[in-house]
């Protein structure tokens, strides 16, 4: 067992709510990644916040972003580290395996189901046409997504995270530079720099 | 030995590397992605590179699952499951090192330092990604109409993303793209 408060230390409940349930196993941790996972259409993480805080209650909304705030700020695929870190709170290396497994390993065997599909009918003019316009969605729903997490830079008038992000843009999207060279620049001035600005904010 | 280099490895370098560079998760990485298969080591053609995309957004599961796709093109199933796992291991080892690590030393500010420097990246990093797969498939006019109609759909109500995939995926199919 690895969890740093047991519950013997919350407070009392005196609502039902809060009450957390008993730390998952192994097995329950394959399931439950496994069963968010396909259900997971167009991104995992809203089926794993409703799984594990509302449906388990292996965590409390709270510590669930705080996991997740965790995640997000390292690299790689949000939702993979998000299984690794949640698996491993309750299980230790079984449990983040089992997590990573339920999470990775059903969906990609499906994917590579269509990749057969793909391989052999991806020339039909039908598909062609069909794929055209799932293509056409699936960059109107991250042009979305990019103007959610863009519209609170422009309400805070962030002019250094703005022009962090045109910068990175043009790297990438224009020039085509290789993602390590334009991070390996972007990642030490972009942090360096909200240090200054955060400590002068707070000073 | 063989003078030419085994897909399988360069798979693994590929993603590998990738996996730890990928601020802002696996979409942030769809330009890298784009460069490395298409322009690079031209294992698919810009065109089957809209369509794996496409194809990775309509199953479910994480995104990342564009890499198994690119894999599989690159290598049959031996490269969809090494590609995958490449994206996703080195990455995870580093989350479980760290998560470990912050529970130890608690009262850092630096993770909120960090996010926030980090977030105008992966905004821009997504952007690109957008226009680039925007740009390997059709350009047609009702495509860029369609395109900024289902961003405008998505941006003001809570419609199921999978609902505005399969109505692209009908008007394609009846030919209006």
């Amino acid at each position: 067992m690895s969890l740093e408060s047991p519950p013997a230390d919350v407070p009392a409940p005196e609502l039902p709510k809060p009450a957390k349930s008993a730390p998952p196993g192994v097995v329950a941790l394959f399931l439950a990644f496994a069963k968010m996972s396909l259900a997971g259409f167009g991104g995992v993480l809203a089926f794993a916040r409703r799984g594990i805080v509302e449906e388990h209650k292996w965590m409390t909304a709270d510590e669930f972003n705080e996991t997740f705030a965790l995640c997000h700020f390292l690299p790689g695929p949000n939702i993979v580290n998000l299984s690794v870190v949640f698996g491993s709170r309750f299980a230790g290396v079984a449990g983040a395996i089992a997590a990573f497994a339920g999470l990775i390993g059903p969906p990609m065997l499906l994917v590579m189901v269509l990749a057969v599909l793909y391989a052999h009918f991806g020339q039909l003019e039908v598909l062609r046409r069909i794929l055209a316009g799932i293509s056409c969605g699936a960059v109107g729903l991250l042009i979305a997504v990019v103007v959610k997490m863009l519209m609170p830079l422009l309400k805070r008038r962030d002019i250094f995270g703005l022009v962090m992000m045109i910068a990175v843009f043009v790297a990438i999207g224009l020039a085509r530079l290789p993602l390590q060279v334009v991070l390996l620049v972007a990642v030490p001035i972009s942090i360096g720099v909200t240090f200054i600005l955060m400590r002068r904010v707070s000073a | 030995m063989n003078p030419i280099p085994n897909p399988i490895w360069s798979l693994v370098l590929t993603f590998g590397l990738m996996s730890l560079f990928a601020v802002g998760g696996a979409n942030a990485a769809i330009p890298e992605m784009h460069r490395i298969a298409v322009e690079v080591n031209h294992w698919i053609t810009d065109r089957q590179f809209a369509d794996l995309y496409a194809i990775s957004q309509l199953s479910p599961g994480p995104n990342v699952l564009i890499v198994t796709l690119i894999g599989y093109a690159v290598a049959g199933f031996g490269g969809a499951l090494v590609a995958t796992l490449a994206m996703c291991v080195p990455t995870a080892a580093l989350a479980y090192i760290v998560s470990r690590w912050l529970r130890r030393s608690s009262t850092s500010r630096w993770p909120s330092v960090i996010q926030t420097a980090l977030v105008p990246l992966s905004i821009g990093l997504m952007a690109a990604s957008a226009m680039i797969v925007a740009q390997a498939a059709d350009r047609t006019w009702p495509a860029v109409v369609l395109t900024l109609a289902v961003a405008a759909l998505a941006y003001t109500t809570r419609l199921n993303p999978l609902w505005l995939l399969l109505a692209g995926g009908v008007l394609g199919f009846a030919g209006v793209i």
